[in-house]
C-alpha cells in the first residue's frame, strides 16, 4: 500500500528518491529520544483543542450580567471573556473536556520539553554541529512558557487576573524603559483600556503558535539534515546511525506514542479538574484570594519574587523596582546560561570537534555536575513559590522557609555540583556496565603485568 | 366547651411556667456546673475568677457566650500552651459540658451566640462579600491558607453558627465584623456561600485536587501524566535484549 | 567472552512488513477495544454529556489505539538493526566567507557599500520597531482620584459611616464618583485601637478614632492587599498588619504602613481621613505617595 502511495506521489512530483530516502531514515532506538516527541504531540493536542476553544471564546472585557447556570454568579456583571469561558464549560457538550484537555496539554508540553532538554544537556547532544538547534530549542521553551501564561490569563478570572497585575509590575520594573513598557502593553496605566485582552488573544492564538510551528519545522529539519545523535554501542560509530527505519517501525511507534499522549491528556481532561474558573470568580482589581499561584512552569518566578529581599534602590536618580530582580533579572540569567551552554561547554572542555555519539552522563562528570547544579539553582525558587502550602501541610513557618531558601539558593547548587561530580567519577571508575548492550569482559592488569578478567563483570 | 378550653389554656400556661422554671433552674445548674468545670480545666490560664493570668490567658469577663461557644465547640480551647496558635480540633468537652461552660462565661456578661440561617441568605451576595472581605485569608474556595505569622484555617468543617461566631468575634488574628458593618442578611449569605462552597462545590471538571489550584495540578502533570508517558516511552524505545 | 551477534542489516531499498503473530493478535484486540471506547464516547456525548464519562471513553480509546500501534511495531522484523551512514564532511574548499572578502584595490568602494548597507539595515529595522510606540500612551503613573474632600464609598456606592466599623475591622472603599477599576482607587480602611497607633511625625491626625486608610494596591507587584492581621487581645504577637497574599509583603498599620516583612520596597501609601458632619468619612488630602508598583526609569 505504501508502495502505491509512493508511486502516486512520484508520478505527480518526480520526487520518489526523496520520499524513499525519507522512509529509510534511521532513528536511534533509545527511549530518551522520544521525549521531544512527547512535547511535539502535546503541541498537536494543544493546536487541535485550541482551535475548538477559539470557536467559542470571546476575547473581550465588555461587561454584562451573567445569565448562565452557575448560581453563585447569577446576575453579577462579568466580562465576555469570563462569561464565554463559563458557558463553554457548562453549556457546550464536551466544552469542559476540551478546555481541560487543552490546559493539561500545556502543562505536559512544557514538562516534556524540560525532560527532553535535560537529556540534551546531560548527554552533550548540543555539541557541534548542533548548537543552532539547541538555540532554537531554548527559544521554543521560552515561547512555550509565554504562550501558556497568555493562554490561562485569557478567561479574566481572579487567579489569572492577579497574575496579570504582577506581570504588569514586572514589565514596569525593567530599568530605563519600564515606565513606558507597562503602559505600552496595557495601553495606559493598569488596568488600561481593556485592549490587553485582545492583545493576549492574538499572541496566544496566532502569533506564538505560528512562530512555534515554524521553529518546530526548522528544529526537525535540522535533525534530519544532520541525522540523530546516538549513544555508543556495538556497531555504532561517529559515522553512522543504528536503529529503526522510519517506515514501518518508527512511524508506527511514533503514531502510537502520539495516540497515547492524546489519550493520556484526554483522560486527565475528563477525569481531573483543572483551572475551575467558576470557583475563582471574575477578576476584580480590589480583590485577592489566598494561595493564588501561576501554572507550574511559572512557579520559579513567583518563588524568586518571594525570596528577593526588600531592596528597591534608586540608582543615578531612577528607581529599580523590586520585581525586576526576581521577575526579569533571574529568568534572564537562567535563559542566558541556557542559550550560552554549548559555548560554555566548549570553553571548559576545549573540545571543538563535531560529535554524533552521545556521552553517558557519568562520562562527562563536570558537565553533568554543572547541569544538575544549574537545575538546582532553578528548582529552589519552585519550592519557595509553594512555601505557603508547605507551611500549611508540614507546619514549617513561612518566614523560616524564606530565610532557609535564600541560603539554599546559593548553597544547594554548589552542594549538588560537588556530590554529582563525585558520583559520576565513582560510577565511571567502578567500570559498571562500560558500554550500552556490551557484553564483553573487563580485563584488569595484575601486578605481574599479565591480564586477567576482572571478577564480577560480565 | 368553655370549661374545656379554659382547662387547656390553664394547662398550657402551667406547662409554660414549668418549663420556664425548668430552664431557669437548669440555667442556674448549668452555670454552677460550668463554674466548677472552669475551675478544674480553665483557671490555670484564665484565672480562678476568669479575670486572666498575666502571660498566660486573657480575662474572659465580657467575652460572652459567643466567644466561649466558638472556642470550645471548635476545639480551639483548651490550648496546650499560651503562645500557640489555636487550631480547630476535636472538642475536649462533651456537648453538655460545653453548654455548661458557655452558660458560666455568659453569666459574666458579653454577646450571646448569634443566630444565623443560611437558607435566608443570597448566594450571589455571599460570594461577593466573601471574595472582597474573606478570600484574601481563607482562599476563594474556603480552603484556608497563610498570613505572615500564622496559618488560616479551612472552612469545610465550620458550622453556620461557628461561621457567624468567628465573623463577629475575630478570633486569634482574624478581623471582626459587627452587625453595623455586616447585617443579618449579609451574615446569612456568607454562611450560605461558605457552607455550599466547602460542602457542595461545583466540581464539574472531575477530581478537585483539594481545590488548591495550580500546585497539585502541576504535581499531577508531572507525576501522573509525565510518569505514565515516560513508562510508555521506555516501553516503546530500546528493548532490553 | 563475546557472543556471536547477528550481522547488522545492510541498506535495503524495500522493507518487508512482517510481524510477530502473537503481537499482531494483541494489537487486534487492543484496536477492537479502542473502537468500543470510541463508540462509548459517542454514546456518552449523545446521551449524557457528562465530562468524566466522555473523557474516560475517548481518552481510553486513544490510549488503546496507541498501545496497539506500539505493540505491533515492536514485533516487526529487522527492528533496531538498520544502519545508515552519515554524509561525509565536505573536503575543505575556499570558505564561503572568503568570497565576500574584497580585493585590496576596491576597499574604499566596498567599505562605502558596506556602510550604506548597514545604515539601511538599521534604519529599516527601526521602522519595524518604532510603530510599536503607537500601542499605548505614556501616562502619569501612581496617581489616584483621592483628593481632599473626596468621600469614601463602599463597593455598592454607599458612603461609609465611621461608626459601623468595630475595632479590628476592615472594609474596602472607593472614591465617590471615580472609577473603581483604576489602580489608585481601591482603599482598605482599618479600625485599630487608638492606643496602638504610633504614627510618624506629621500623621498624628490622619486617623479618625483609630480608623486608618491605605491604598489597597500592594507597592510590590500590584496585588490587592486583602489580609488584615489583628490580634484579638492587645499586646499580642504578631501585631496588627496588612498582608498581601501574593508574596506576603507585610505592612504595619500602626505606623504609616511601613514594611515589616516581604519583598515590598516601599510603605503602603496612606490616605488622611476626616469625619464629615453626617458621620461619613472623607479624604483629608491626597495619598501620601504614588500608588501601586514602582516604575523603572523614573524616580518613584
Amino acid at each position: 500500500m505504501i508502495d502505491r502511495l509512493v508511486d502516486a506521489v512520484d508520478e505527480r512530483t518526480g520526487r520518489s528518491r526523496l520520499v524513499r530516502k525519507a522512509l529509510r531514515y534511521v532513528f536511534p532506538d533509545h527511549w530518551s529520544f522520544l521525549l521531544g516527541e512527547i512535547a511535539l504531540y502535546s503541541f498537536v493536542v494543544l493546536v487541535a483543542t485550541g482551535i475548538y476553544l477559539a470557536l467559542f471564546f470571546e476575547p473581550s472585557l465588555t461587561r454584562h450580567a451573567y445569565q448562565g447556570s452557575y448560581t453563585p454568579l447569577q446576575g453579577r456583571e462579568v466580562s465576555e471573556a469570563y462569561r464565554s469561558t463559563l458557558d463553554l464549560s457548562f453549556h457546550v457538550k464536551a466544552g469542559l473536556l476540551m478546555r481541560q484537555t487543552h490546559h493539561w496539554a500545556a502543562l505536559v508540553f512544557i514538562a516534556a520539553i524540560l525532560c527532553h532538554l535535560l537529556r540534551i544537556l546531560l548527554t552533550g547532544a548540543f555539541r557541534r554541529p548542533r548548537e543552532p538547534n539547541h538555540l532554537i530549542g531554548g527559544a521554543m521553551l521560552s515561547l512555550a512558557i509565554l504562550e501558556g501564561f497568555a493562554g490561562y490569563s485569557l478567561p479574566d478570572d481572579l487567579l489569572s487576573g492577579m497574575g496579570l497585575a504582577i506581570a504588569y509590575s514586572v514589565a514596569l520594573s525593567v530599568p530605563v524603559v519600564g515606565e513606558r513598557l507597562g503602559p505600552l502593553l496595557w495601553s495606559g496605566e493598569y488596568p488600561g483600556s481593556g485592549v490587553i485582552e485582545s492583545r493576549l488573544y492574538l499572541l496566544h492564538v496566532l502569533i506564538i503558535p505560528l512562530i512555534l510551528a515554524g521553529l518546530i519545522a526548522i528544529h526537525l529539519m535540522m535533525i534530519a539534515l544532520l541525522k540523530h545523535t546516538q549513544f555508543a554501542g556495538p556497531g555504532r560509530t561517529e559515522r553512522n546511525v543504528v536503529g529503526t527505519r522510519l517506515w514501518p517501525g518508527y512511524a508506527l511507534r511514533s503514531l502510537g506514542l502520539m495516540a497515547v499522549v492524546a489519550g493520556v491528556l484526554l483522560l486527565l481532561g475528563g477525569l481531573v479538574q483543572i483551572n475551575p474558573v467558576w470557583q475563582y470568580g471574575p477578576y476584580d482589581v480590589a480583590a485577592a484570594s489566598n494561595g493564588v499561584q501561576p501554572d507550574w512552569y511559572m512557579g520559579w518566578l513567583i518563588g524568586a519574587l518571594r525570596l528577593m529581599p526588600a531592596v528597591e534602590p534608586t540608582v543615578l536618580g531612577v528607581t529599580v523596582p523590586n520585581p525586576f530582580f526576581g521577575g526579569v533579572l533571574f529568568p534572564a540569567v537562567a535563559f542566558g546560561v541556557l542559550f550560552a551552554w554549548p559555548f560554555l561547554d566548549r570553553m571548559v572542555s576545549r573540545d571543538r570537534s563535531p560529535h554524533h555519539l552521545l556521552e553517558r552522563p557519568r562520562d562527562a562528570p563536570v558537565r553533568t555536575a554543572a547541569v544538575l547544579g544549574f537545575a538546582t539553582w532553578v528548582i529552589v525558587p519552585f519550592l519557595a513559590g509553594a512555601s505557603d502550602r508547605i507551611f500549611v501541610s508540614f507546619d514549617v513557618g513561612y518566614e523560616l522557609q524564606v530565610t532557609v531558601m535564600r541560603v539554599a539558593w546559593v548553597v544547594a547548587p554548589a552542594v549538588v555540583f560537588l556530590i554529582a561530580l563525585r558520583v559520576c567519577r565513582r560510577l565511571r571508575s567502578s567500570g559498571e556496565r562500560p558500554l550500552r548492550g556490551w557484553d564483553g569482559t573487563v580485563l584488569e592488569r595484575s601486578e605481574s603485568g599479565g591480564f586477567r578478567p576482572r571478577a564480577g563483570r560480565e | 366547651m368553655l370549661r374545656r378550653s379554659l382547662a387547656a389554656l390553664v394547662s398550657v400556661a402551667l406547662l409554660a411556667a414549668a418549663s420556664a422554671a425548668t430552664v431557669h433552674a437548669a440555667g442556674q445548674a448549668d452555670i454552677d456546673r460550668g463554674r466548677t468545670l472552669f475551675a478544674e480545666r480553665c483557671s490555670s490560664c484564665h484565672g480562678a475568677d476568669a479575670m486572666g493570668v498575666q502571660h498566660q490567658g486573657p480575662s474572659l469577663i465580657g467575652v460572652g457566650a459567643l466567644a466561649a461557644d466558638f472556642e470550645l465547640s471548635t476545639g480551639r480551647m483548651p490550648l496546650a500552651a499560651p503562645n500557640l496558635q489555636p487550631i480547630r480540633s476535636d472538642p475536649s468537652f462533651s456537648g453538655a459540658d460545653i453548654r455548661r461552660l458557655v452558660a458560666y462565661i455568659a453569666s459574666l456578661g458579653g454577646p450571646a451566640i448569634p443566630s444565623v440561617d443560611p437558607s435566608r441568605g443570597s448566594m450571589l451576595e455571599g460570594r461577593d462579600l466573601f471574595a472582597l472581605q474573606c478570600a484574601g485569608c481563607h482562599q476563594i474556595s474556603g480552603a484556608g491558607g497563610v498570613v505572615t505569622g500564622a496559618t488560616v484555617p479551612a472552612l469545610d468543617q465550620a458550622t453556620p453558627t461557628q461561621i457567624a461566631e468567628a465573623v463577629r468575634l475575630g478570633p486569634y488574628l482574624m478581623p471582626r465584623f459587627g452587625p453595623e458593618q455586616l447585617d443579618q442578611h449579609q451574615l446569612d449569605s456568607i454562611a450560605l456561600y461558605v457552607t455550599q462552597t466547602t460542602r457542595h462545590p461545583d466540581d464539574a471538571g472531575g477530581l478537585p485536587l483539594g481545590h488548591l489550584g495550580p500546585i497539585p495540578e502541576g504535581m499531577v502533570a508531572w507525576l501522573v501524566a509525565m510518569g505514565a508517558l515516560l513508562v510508555v516511552a521506555r516501553m516503546t524505545g530500546e528493548r532490553a535484549s | 567472552m563475546t557472543r556471536p551477534r547477528a550481522p547488522l542489516e545492510p541498506e535495503d531499498p524495500r522493507q518487508e512488513v512482517t510481524g510477530d503473530p502473537a503481537r499482531e493478535l494483541v494489537s487486534a484486540v487492543l484496536l477492537v477495544a479502542a473502537a468500543v471506547a470510541a463508540a462509548g464516547f459517542v454514546a456518552a456525548y449523545l446521551l449524557s454529556g457528562d465530562t468524566q464519562l466522555m473523557g474516560l471513553a475517548i481518552g481510553a480509546g486513544f490510549v488503546l489505539l496507541g498501545l496497539a500501534l506500539i505493540v505491533f511495531a515492536a514485533g516487526l522484523a529487522g527492528e533496531g538493526r538498520a544502519v545508515e551512514e552519515r554524509p561525509l564532511p565536505e573536503p575543505v574548499q575556499p570558505s564561503a566567507g572568503e568570497i565576500v572578502t574584497a580585493p585590496a584595490s576596491a576597499i574604499t568602494r566596498r567599505r562605502l557599500l558596506a556602510g550604506a548597507a548597514g545604515l539601511a539595515g538599521a534604519s529599516l529595522g527601526a521602522t519595524a520597531i518604532v510603530p510599536l510606540a503607537s500601542l499605548g500612551p505614556a501616562p502619569a503613573l501612581g496617581r489616584s482620584a483621592w483628593r481632599e474632600g473626596r468621600r469614601l464609598v463602599d463597593d455598592a456606592g454607599r458612603p461609609v459611616k465611621a461608626e459601623i466599623m468595630e475595632t479590628g475591622s476592615f472594609l474596602t472603599a472607593f472614591p465617590e464618583g471615580a472609577s473603581k477599576e483604576a489602580l489608585g482607587s481601591p482603599l482598605i480602611v482599618v479600625r485599630i485601637a487608638p492606643s496602638m497607633l504610633n504614627p510618624p511625625p506629621g500623621r498624628e491626625d490622619w486617623a479618625v478614632d483609630g480608623i486608618l486608610a491605605f491604598s489597597k494596591i500592594c507597592t510590590h507587584a500590584g496585588c490587592a492587599v486583602a489580609m488584615l492581621r489583628y490580634p484579638l487581645f492587645p499586646d499580642r504577637e504578631p501585631g496588627p498588619a496588612l498582608v498581601c497574599p501574593c508574596h506576603y509583603s507585610t505592612f504595619d498599620v500602626t505606623r504609616a504602613g511601613e514594611v515589616l516583612f516581604g519583598p515590598a520596597g516601599r510603605q503602603l501609601p496612606q490616605l488622611p481621613l476626616r469625619l464629615r458632619a453626617d458621620g461619613t468619612l472623607e479624604a483629608a488630602g491626597p495619598m501620601s505617595g504614588p500608588v501601586g508598583p514602582a516604575a523603572g526609569g523614573v524616580d518613584w
